[in-house]
């Protein structure tokens, strides 16, 4: 299957869970969200919640600004 | 100062400086900056997590004990607000937003109807809200009667340095308000600063003058005595102005000179 993730394209097996996902990009949970589909995912439910083929991922952090 | 507390929501601050993390050439030098200015609080961005980016602005705040201020800088429609702040209260763990919704990149001036939407939502959602507001003082009191914490008008466009433009309605925000009234965006040096202070402020908050000054951890020194000389003149209450002079010596006790002697 193949998601978004963070505006870019990424295949991925099908059952793939969002803390999987995260832990690609960052072995650091803290400080870290994510949305999927436009909606929050708290860290809690993260290894619970399985990607779907075409769901746009976003996975942010706090960086400089303001 | 001690004697001198700012209050925002439940929290009390000894600082009356608000710092941004922005534009700074480096994390050591924010780091230097952030230490001089003696804030309490500052505020981050939320981006996409980008893997190869080493050091994180958030490890400076958390070494050097300062309360993270999440804003929503680059948003341009409430959605995107609410769906930021929501973000950064999961991955930062407070319920403060520094709420920016912004109308257009050029001017970066606040969309006030998309503003004033977003506010209401994230009041309702438990979250303690600070809108970067147009120094407007009717949009102001709209903000504070949805339940914002704090109401924080522009000087002047983010970043311009331009100082504060309409001190009037500052004043008019400022008499009216029951919240505290932070300048954000426009300070350019420490006189604007000090001005925002004399007029009632309650707190500045600025990060490009700091960051983007030739010397950024000197103006962050500066910016720290500005803000509390302002305090100060402000609590002092200045004398009034008058278009004539008045003498601050007596003329009582005068001797009796003779104008012309001695003779030059």
């Amino acid at each position: 299957m193949t998601i978004s993730v963070n505006g870019e394209p990424r295949a991925l097996a099908s059952g793939t869970t969002l803390d999987a996902l995260v832990a690609t990009l960052t072995p650091s949970r803290s400080g870290v969200a994510a949305a999927v589909n436009e909606a929050v995912v708290p860290r809690s439910a993260w290894p619970t919640t399985t990607l779907d083929d075409g769901d746009r991922v976003e996975v942010l952090t706090a960086v400089q600004g303001g | 100062m001690a004697d001198d507390l700012l209050t925002i929501a439940d929290t009390t601050f000894g600082s009356r400086l608000i710092m941004g993390t922005g534009g700074a050439p480096s994390l050591d030098v924010l780091e230097r900056a952030l230490t001089v200015s003696g804030t309490e609080l500052t505020t981050v961005a939320m981006r996409r997590l980008d893997p190869s980016v080493q050091g994180s602005v958030l490890s400076v705040l958390d070494r050097l004990g300062i309360r993270v201020l999440p804003n929503t800088a680059g948003c341009f429609t409430a959605g995107e607000a609410v769906l930021t702040a929501r973000l950064a209260r999961e991955a930062l763990g407070t319920h403060w937003v520094k709420l920016e919704v912004v109308a257009d990149e050029r001017t970066l001036l606040p969309d006030p109807i998309e503003l004033l939407d977003a506010a209401e939502v994230l009041v309702d959602d438990g979250f303690t809200v600070l809108p970067y507001t147009n120094d407007d003082p009717v949009l102001a009191r709209k903000l504070e009667d949805v339940g914002c914490a704090a109401i924080m008008p522009l000087g002047s466009p983010i970043g311009s340095g331009l100082g504060i433009r309409n001190p009037h309605n500052f004043e008019l925000i400022v008499d009216r308000a029951g919240v505290p009234v932070i300048l954000d965006a426009g300070a350019g040096t420490a006189s604007d600063v000090a001005l925002a202070m004399e007029l009632g402020c309650a707190a500045v908050m600025l990060a490009s003058a700091v960051t983007r000054a030739q010397e950024p951890v000197l103006m962050a020194e500066a910016m720290r005595h500005a803000v509390e000389a302002g305090r100060l003149a402000h609590r002092a209450g200045r004398i009034p102005r008058r278009h004539f002079a008045e003498a601050s010596s007596t003329m009582a006790g005068r001797a009796a000179l003779d104008p012309e002697r001695p003779a030059f």
